[in-house]
C-alpha cells in the first residue's frame, strides 16, 4: 500500500492507505478527525470541505494519496487554546446552524471566501458558498454569520487567525492522537 | 460510496505517464483534478485497473506565451486560470466561462485540460475552447500531434484522445482586445448548463469586424454558431443587429430533451442567451 505523509491541523502523520481511500475517509477513520463529515456522497453538498494548502476542497473528491506531502486544515484545527475561531463564534452567535451537519463545511468554505475577499457583500457570500448546501435551508443566518465574521476578522479587530504563525511548531502524531478515534470504523 | 480497488501511480514527468498508459492501455484512467473522475469512481460507473495521477507532473501546469500563441498546461486548475493575468488579457472569454464552473471547491481542484478531455456536453469550457479556436497538443507513444478543437470533440464524453494518449497543453491565438461574455443558464447553484453561450466580438469604429460564438449543451459536442457569426460581420454593433443574428443560433444544432429542458426550449434558450452574450461582448 502507498505510504503518505500528511500534515493535518498542525500534526504530521505518516500512514499506509489504499489508493482508493478518500481523503475524508482517511481523516475520519484513520485519524479520528470526525469533525469533517460526509454529507451527500455526490460531491454536491460541501459538508466535507477542508483546506488543502490553504484552499478549500471537497474531501470526498480527493484521494488520500493525492494529499501526500500536503497540508490539510479541518474544522478541528481552527480553535486556539480552547477559544473558538471568530468564524465559529460568529456561527454560534448568529444561530447559523439548525441540525449542524453542514456547519463544518460552511465554516471552512466561509474562511476560504474571506481569504479571497475579506469584505464580501451578501451576494458575494451567497456565491462564495455556492458549493455548500444546508438541508435545513438556514441560509439567512449563515450569510449573516459570515458577514459578521468578516467584521471580527478585519485586521486589528481580534486575535490572530488561522493564517497567522502557529503557536507551536508542527509535531508528529503520537499514540495519544490516535487513541482519540471515536468515529468511522469504531463507531 | 467508496471506489472499487485500483492500482495507483503518480508519475513526475510526461514520459513516465506515457509509459504507464502504454502498458495499461484501456485499463487505465487518467486522474487530472478528479472532480469528475472521483464521483464516477465512487458511484462505480468506471472500474479502472490503474489510475495515473498527473497531479505531480509540474510541466503540465501553468500559462505562458509562445510566439503568437497563448499556451495553457492541461493541469492548470480553474482557480489558476481565473487568477492568470495572461488569460485575462488575451483570452478573457475563457476566464469568464471558468468563473461559472461548478463551485469554488471544485474550481480549486478541477483542471482546464481535465474538463476538455472529459467532454461533458453540459461542461462550460469546451464551447469557449471551440470559439477561441484552441488547438489540443496530445502526447502519444509515437510523439505529439495537434488536434484543433473543431475535431477534438467527437461525441458525448468522447474526444479524439486514444486510451494511451495524454492532453499536454492547449494553444490558442491571442484574442487581445476582443469583447467577451459567457452566458450560462441553469436552475440551481453549482449546476451544469442547461444551455450556455460563449461569445467573443471585435468591434471597429462601432461595427462588428469579427465574431466567434460557441454553444454549450446544444448537441453531443460543443457547436460553433457560424450562422450567427456571419450575420454579424460588418454590421453596426447595435441591439437590432444582434437580435437578428441571434435568430440563427440554433441552426445546425441537435440538442436533447431531458429533465431540465425540451429540444424546443433549448433552441429558444440558444437564441435568447446568444443575444445576451453578444450584447455584453459587443458593449451594445
Amino acid at each position: 500500500m502507498p505510504r503518505i505523509t500528511v500534515n493535518v491541523d498542525g500534526t504530521t502523520y505518516t500512514d499506509e492507505v489504499q489508493p482508493r481511500t478518500l481523503l475524508v475517509q482517511y481523516l475520519r477513520e484513520q485519524l479520528g478527525k470526525v469533525g469533517t463529515v460526509v454529507g451527500c456522497d455526490t460531491s454536491n453538498c460541501g459538508a466535507c470541505t477542508v483546506h488543502m494548502d490553504g484552499h478549500s476542497v471537497k474531501s470526498c473528491s480527493v484521494l488520500a494519496v493525492q494529499a501526500d506531502g500536503h497540508e490539510i486544515t479541518t474544522i478541528e484545527g481552527l480553535a486556539r487554546d480552547g477559544q473558538l475561531h471568530p468564524m465559529q463564534q460568529s456561527f454560534h452567535d448568529n444561530h447559523a446552524l439548525q441540525c449542524g451537519f453542514c456547519t463544518p463545511g460552511m465554516i471552512m468554505q466561509a474562511l476560504d471566501l474571506l481569504a479571497e475577499n475579506p469584505e464580501p457583500d451578501e451576494q458575494q457570500v451567497r456565491e462564495g458558498l455556492e458549493g455548500n448546501l444546508c438541508r435545513c435551508t438556514g441560509y439567512q443566518n449563515i450569510v449573516r454569520a459570515v458577514r459578521d465574521a468578516s467584521e471580527r476578522m478585519r485586521p486589528g479587530a481580534g486575535p490572530p487567525m488561522e493564517h497567522s504563525e502557529p503557536t507551536s511548531p508542527p509535531r508528529t502524531a503520537t499514540e495519544q492522537d490516535r487513541a482519540q478515534v471515536t468515529g468511522g470504523q469504531h463507531s | 460510496m467508496i471506489p472499487a480497488s485500483f492500482d495507483y501511480i503518480a508519475p513526475t514527468t510526461v514520459e513516465e505517464a506515457m509509459a504507464a498508459l502504454d502498458e495499461a492501455g484501456e485499463d487505465a484512467k487518467i486522474l487530472a483534478g478528479g472532480q469528475s473522475l472521483l464521483p464516477v469512481l465512487r458511484m462505480r460507473l468506471a472500474d479502472p485497473r490503474l489510475v495515473v495521477d498527473l497531479g505531480r507532473v509540474p510541466e503540465l501546469r501553468g500559462v505562458r506565451q509562445e510566439g503568437d500563441s497563448l499556451v495553457i498546461g492541461s493541469m492548470t486548475s480553474h482557480h489558476e486560470v481565473l487568477g492568470d493575468p495572461l488569460i485575462r488579457e488575451h483570452a478573457k472569454l475563457l476566464a469568464l466561462a471558468t468563473r461559472t464552473v461548478a463551485d469554488p471547491q471544485v474550481r480549486h481542484r478541477g483542471t482546464f485540460g481535465g474538463s476538455l478531455a472529459h467532454a461533458d456536453p453540459a461542461g462550460d469550457l469546451p464551447a469557449p475552447a471551440l470559439a477561441l479556436e484552441a488547438d489540443m497538443v496530445i502526447a502519444g507513444s509515437s510523439g505529439r500531434r495537434v488536434v484543433p478543437a473543431s475535431e477534438f470533440f467527437v461525441d458525448y464524453f468522447t474526444t479524439a484522445l486514444q486510451p494511451n494518449e495524454l492532453l499536454v497543453e492547449v494553444r490558442m491565438p491571442h484574442w487581445t482586445g476582443w469583447g467577451a461574455h459567457y452566458e450560462k443558464f441553469n436552475r440551481v447553484a453549482q449546476a451544469w448548463s442547461v444551455v450556455g453561450v460563449a461569445a467573443a466580438v471585435r468591434t471597429e469604429g462601432g461595427a462588428i469586424a469579427e465574431a466567434r460564438v460557441g454553444l454549450t449543451n446544444m448537441g453531443p459536442t460543443p457547436v460553433r454558431a457560424t450562422g450567427v457569426e456571419q450575420a454579424l460581420l460588418g454590421r453596426p454593433a447595435t441591439s437590432e443587429t444582434i437580435r437578428e443574428a441571434a435568430r440563427h443560433a440554433a441552426e445546425g444544432t441537435s440538442p436533447t430533451s431531458d429533465a431540465s429542458a425540451d429540444v424546443d426550449y433549448r433552441e429558444h434558450l440558444a437564441e435568447v442567451l446568444t443575444g445576451r452574450a453578444l450584447t455584453t461582448a459587443a458593449g451594445a
